[in-house]
């Protein structure tokens, strides 16, 4: 258990420094997975045919093909595909594109597609009523669109939200193998080191399990708080 | 008059392309895995270690450039050179021609030989066998040896990292044994531990210190040490084909370090033996 | 994009198609039973048989999968009394490692599905059913059951994609299924990118198999 202490001889100051760096990929993908998830059910719901087939091309594949060939991919190809951009202003040699940045896109476009779903669904299941009552007073559509849109999207969309938000934080696990030292590849590293893979997968798991269980009583307490005054049907 | 000018400009415009070609390298960065003792590890603070990132630092002092590491996983660690991400790989890679198809090498700096693992009193440690085979220079006793091997490892399970000379040896020699690749040395090594596997192959060097610590107990050396063939021209420095002159600039000082003995010493310092090439 | 070297892999990677569905069926097979299970004893069971369940849920639910795979195989690899026991003859192998990961995994899951499945059932069929004087056997049978399965199909349909691939971290333990052969390739050529497309395609093709499939089953099982 000493090898779990903090300070120079203990692996437990790396342990949490890991769990904060799995919370702040985590956190940036879903908030990449959000935006994306946004746009696309914006286009899934009203945009143009070919735009509509693209979007849900991009959903199919990314909820067909195992995470772990995603985040491959975009490890061994962003590299690439980053300079060859790069290229094409005219920088040449060689460009770092930080494991940070690779695993946050990697884990944002899965939860994109993901919370697409949701959102749409949420979107959807807003009432028509309160839309047309909202049009037949004339209001305008901006206002439409932020005072009764968004707020009821939000709330309805929540408990799906949570969904991906607790998919995101385990998917980030799958980043170890691009070397980024979140919690995976820490008790990896730590394990490999001391000869204990149980000691520290189990660590690991128990951390895991601190993060999904806060966010799940954070998103519970959002939900409660979204839902105030929404009468139950 | 006109003739000079003619010869000054000539000399000018040779100038200038001979220029443009040799890269002046001032820094070179340099990839390893940074998880195969006692070629190359990580520490417990997570710094580089090990006596090719002692070598490394001698030939960048050679070659007068300032030289950086980056540690690399195996799997990963040739497509990150081809993309730049680093300009050399100084890993215990060894010289075969499947990778010359990719990369240059480099003159071989070190060269260690191949050697299985296994529990102690298993049937491979029980049979007997030459201590070093040359699988490029066999006698006719040494053959008979290596078909001894392949029949005593029929039918038994033999781990190796995955993309090594090790496993090619596996998969060109031993048809008869089910072969299990490992992402790194250490999960191999974990699984000769807990007896997943029967036999583990890797270089001699890196099994060294794991037959000495705690888990490493109930194992013990067996089999001939292997080279050649399969097992390659010894380890030599990964480079970009485009770098010609990066390769020169190495070999130059790979021939300064085994001159002065410099190659010996830090062979001696990390292997307890001098496998210098 | 180098083409030959993508066809020519295809079939190569096709042939850890076999390790997929293996480890897939295996898992699907044993977590039913798991999830059906837990999913009863969670709606019919007393309060301590609901805490566990809860617990054991929450365990597997709230950990990645990768951390589960490598606890069973490298943490339990590791002690002492586990090589020592019958369990070793098991968990020995790399294959029953996964199956038995990926099995605890979509049991969680499953009895979820299962769960919501079994309380979502209108009180009104049950009331019905009771007032007919059927037995609990027949209830069962002919009412909880058929409307329970419809319920659950779709969402088990899709426990079922993501089981497929789930299967594709078994690579990480030395299993030769699709994904890991697909590494295996990738460690000869240096071609990753190719080699992943094939690789991303196949799985594709899978789990658009697995969908009709599931499709086929809403038909025949719960038909409207």
């Amino acid at each position: 258990m000493e090898k779990l202490a903090f300070g120079p001889n203990g692996w437990g100051d790396e342990m949490l420094l890991a769990m904060l760096m799995t919370l702040a990929v985590s956190v940036c993908s879903l908030l990449l997975g959000t935006v994306i998830g946004t746009l696309l059910a914006w286009v899934k719901l009203s945009g143009p045919r070919v735009l509509r087939w693209l979007a849900n091309g991009y959903t199919t594949l990314i909820r067909g093909v195992p995470e772990l060939l995603i985040i491959y991919l975009l490890f061994f190809g962003g590299n690439g595909a980053v300079m060859f951009v790069a290229s094409i202003f005219g920088h040449e040699g060689y460009i770092e594109v930080p494991a940070f940045a690779i695993g946050v896109v990697a884990v944002g476009l899965i939860s994109g597609a993901y919370s697409t779903e949701v959102i749409r669904g949420a979107v959807q299941a807003v009432s028509k009523g309160q839309l047309e009552a909202a049009h037949a007073i004339g209001m305008p559509r901006m206002t439409l669109f932020s005072r009764v849109l968004v707020p009821q999207t939000a709330r309805l969309a929540l408990p799906g939200m949570g969904n991906v938000w607790q998919l995101t934080l385990k998917d980030t696990a799958l980043i170890s193998v691009t070397g980024l030292v979140e919690l995976m590849r820490q008790a990896y590293v730590a394990s490999g080191s001391e000869r204990s893979p149980f000691l520290f997968y189990s660590t690991a798991a128990v951390l895991f399990l601190v993060l999904t269980s806060l966010s799940e009583r954070g998103f519970v307490r959002a939900e409660r708080w979204a839902n105030r005054g929404a009468s139950r049907t | 008059m006109f003739k000079k000018t003619l010869w000054l400009s000539l000399a000018l415009a040779l100038g200038m392309v001979l220029t443009a070609q040799a890269k002046e390298w001032k820094t070179v960065r340099i990839g390893t895995e940074g998880a195969y003792p006692p070629w190359n590890a990580t520490d417990a603070n997570g710094n580089l270690v090990g006596a090719e990132i002692d070598l490394g630092r001698e030939l960048c002092k050679r070659m007068q450039v300032e030289c950086t590491f980056v540690a690399q996983d195996w799997d990963g660690i040739i497509p990150a050179l081809q993309q730049g991400k680093y300009d050399a790989i100084i890993a215990g890679m060894s010289i075969t021609p499947e990778r010359q198809e990719v990369i240059n090498f480099s003159q071989g700096y070190m060269t260690d030989g191949a050697s299985f693992i296994t529990a102690k009193g298993s049937d491979l440690d029980s049979s007997s066998f030459p201590e070093k085979i040359n699988l490029d220079r066999m006698s006719a006793n040494e053959k008979a040896a290596i078909d001894r091997l392949v029949e005593v490892l029929d039918g038994k399970t033999i781990g190796v990292q995955s993309a090594t000379i090790h496993a090619n040896f596996v998969e060109k020699y031993l048809t008869g044994s089910t072969m299990r690749t490992y992402q790194t040395q250490d999960d191999l090594n974990l699984d000769m531990a807990s007896g997943r596997i029967d036999a583990a192959l890797a270089d001699t060097g890196a099994f060294e210190e794991f037959l000495e610590s705690d888990s490493g107990q109930s194992l013990t050396f067996a089999g001939p040490r292997m080279s050649g063939d399969v097992f390659g021209a010894g380890v030599g420095i990964g480079l970009r084909k485009s770098d010609t002159d990066l390769l020169g600039l190495f070999n130059k000082a790979i021939d300064s370090v085994r001159a002065d003995g410099t190659l010996s010493r830090i062979s001696n310092q990390w292997f307890g033996k001098d496998i210098s090439m | 994009m180098n083409w030959d070297l993508m066809s020519s892999s295809l079939p190569k990677i096709l042939g850890g198609l076999g390790e997929t569905l293996q480890l897939v069926g295996m898992s699907l097979l044993l977590g039913f039973f798991l999830a059906l299970a837990l999913a009863l004893l969670r709606v019919y069971g007393g309060s301590l048989a609901t805490q566990l369940v809860k617990s054991y849920v929450f365990v597997f639910r709230g950990t990645p999968l990768l951390v589960q795979i490598f606890l069973i195989y490298f943490g339990l690899g590791q002690v002492e009394w586990i090589r020592e026991s019958w369990l070793w003859i098991l968990l020995r192998e790399p294959y029953w490692c996964a199956v038995l990961a990926l099995t605890l995994n979509t049991g969680a899951y499953a009895s979820e599905i299962f769960r919501g499945a079994l309380q979502g059932v209108p009180h009104g069929q049950i009331e019905a059913a009771l007032a007919f004087g059927m037995s609990p056997l027949q209830r069962f049978r002919r009412v909880l059951l058929p409307q329970a399965t419809r319920i659950a199909l779709p969402a088990y349909g899709n426990e079922m994609i993501l089981m497929v691939k789930a299967s594709s971290l078994a690579s990480t333990i030395t299993l030769m299924e699709m994904t890991g052969v697909a590494r295996s390739i990738i460690a000869k050529t240096y071609a990753p990118i190719e080699i992943f497309i094939v690789a991303g395609a196949l799985y594709l093709v899978l789990n658009f198999l697995v969908t009709r499939l599931v499709a086929w089953l809403e038909q025949r099982l719960a038909p409207e």
